[in-house]
């Protein structure tokens, strides 16, 4: 990454506490949804698929089934919609991009949970 | 490249670009030249890489040498000799056009170069056809190819002009402007953004 790219993420990107979480694990991603002019908080919750990017144009994937299909959502790490992110549990996972998941379902879709 | 966020939550491509500091090295007028005008430079070089003449140049403007000048006819803002341009002559939210020069693609054929869709699934059987340009003109009449007709060739290294583009941020003190979308060029290339 080039000075100048470091110096503007650096500018760009305010401090965010979020737990540190890896692909496989299970989180909850409250983000802020505007509705008629009002602003609320939902929840979403599944399965990291997958970290990508650096600065401020990171980004993750999160994946849940609902009701029988398959739902993935892309979230911006530095967006202001992100309102918090609460990790759940912690998945035993040897891969950084869990694409599998996709041609899977049912118990083979499970992630195994780490156990310390 | 990178991206900033609104307010709102939509995310903006930008381009970051180092504009300036400028130095006016020379100002001609009406009177001395027969045109007015201002010379910007920018970008230092060290003393062993530039001549004398150069130099001797810079030396007026009590500037080190330059690695890029540019002339600007008729600029709209009164500087003296020496005086410098900096990214406060644009305001976040300005329409701005950005002229520079694309990456060069070599030699390409019709299909990259000039958008021709290629022959697709059906070839009825011919080899090596798929991205073939097809007919490039009649026979007997009019016994020549038209000036002009698009075929394959040197593609990209070209000077270009973005317009529409807008002032996303400015960075005062390190003189960086961030451009929504994206400028031609490589990175680290020399581009002209102007109001």
């Amino acid at each position: 990454m080039s000075a100048a790219v470091k110096f503007v993420h650096d500018q760009l990107t305010g401090k965010k506490d979020y737990p540190k979480f890896k692909a496989g694990d299970n989180i909850t991603v409250n983000y802020k949804i505007v509705e008629g002019g009002k602003e609320r908080i939902q929840g979403f919750r599944g399965d990291v698929v997958k970290i990508q990017g650096t600065g401020a144009t990171a980004s993750f994937t999160v994946r849940k089934i609902s009701d029988g299909v398959g739902v993935e959502r892309l979230f911006p790490f530095f967006s202001p919609n992100v309102d918090s992110v609460l990790l759940n549990k912690v998945g035993k996972v040897r891969r950084a991009k869990l694409y599998y998941l996709r041609e899977r379902s049912g118990k083979s879709a499970r992630i195994k949970e780490k156990r310390f | 490249m990178t991206s900033i966020f609104s307010t709102d939550g939509k995310q903006t491509a930008c381009t970051i670009i180092e504009a300036g500091p400028n130095v006016v090295t020379q100002v001609k007028t009406k009177e001395s030249d027969g045109y007015s005008a201002l010379q910007l430079a920018f970008g230092d070089k060290k003393e062993k890489h530039s001549t004398k003449a150069e130099i001797n140049h810079f030396a007026k403007a009590n500037t080190p040498a330059k690695k890029f000048t540019k002339e600007f006819r008729d600029y709209s803002i009164e500087k003296a000799l020496g005086e410098t341009i900096t990214v406060d002559i644009f305001t976040e939210g300005d329409d701005v056009e950005v002229i520079g020069t694309t990456k060069g693609k070599g030699f390409q054929g019709v299909v990259k170069r000039h958008g021709f869709s290629g022959v697709g699934e059906q070839s009825h059987g011919q080899h090596d056809r798929s991205r073939a340009p097809g007919s490039i003109g009649g026979s007997s009449y009019p016994a020549r190819v038209f000036k002009g007709m698009r075929m394959a060739g040197r593609m990209g290294n070209d000077r270009v002009k973005l317009k529409g583009l807008k002032v996303v941020k400015i960075f005062a003190e390190k003189n960086y402007i961030l451009i929504s979308g994206s400028v031609p060029g490589h990175n680290g290339s020399i581009v002209l953004i102007q109001k």
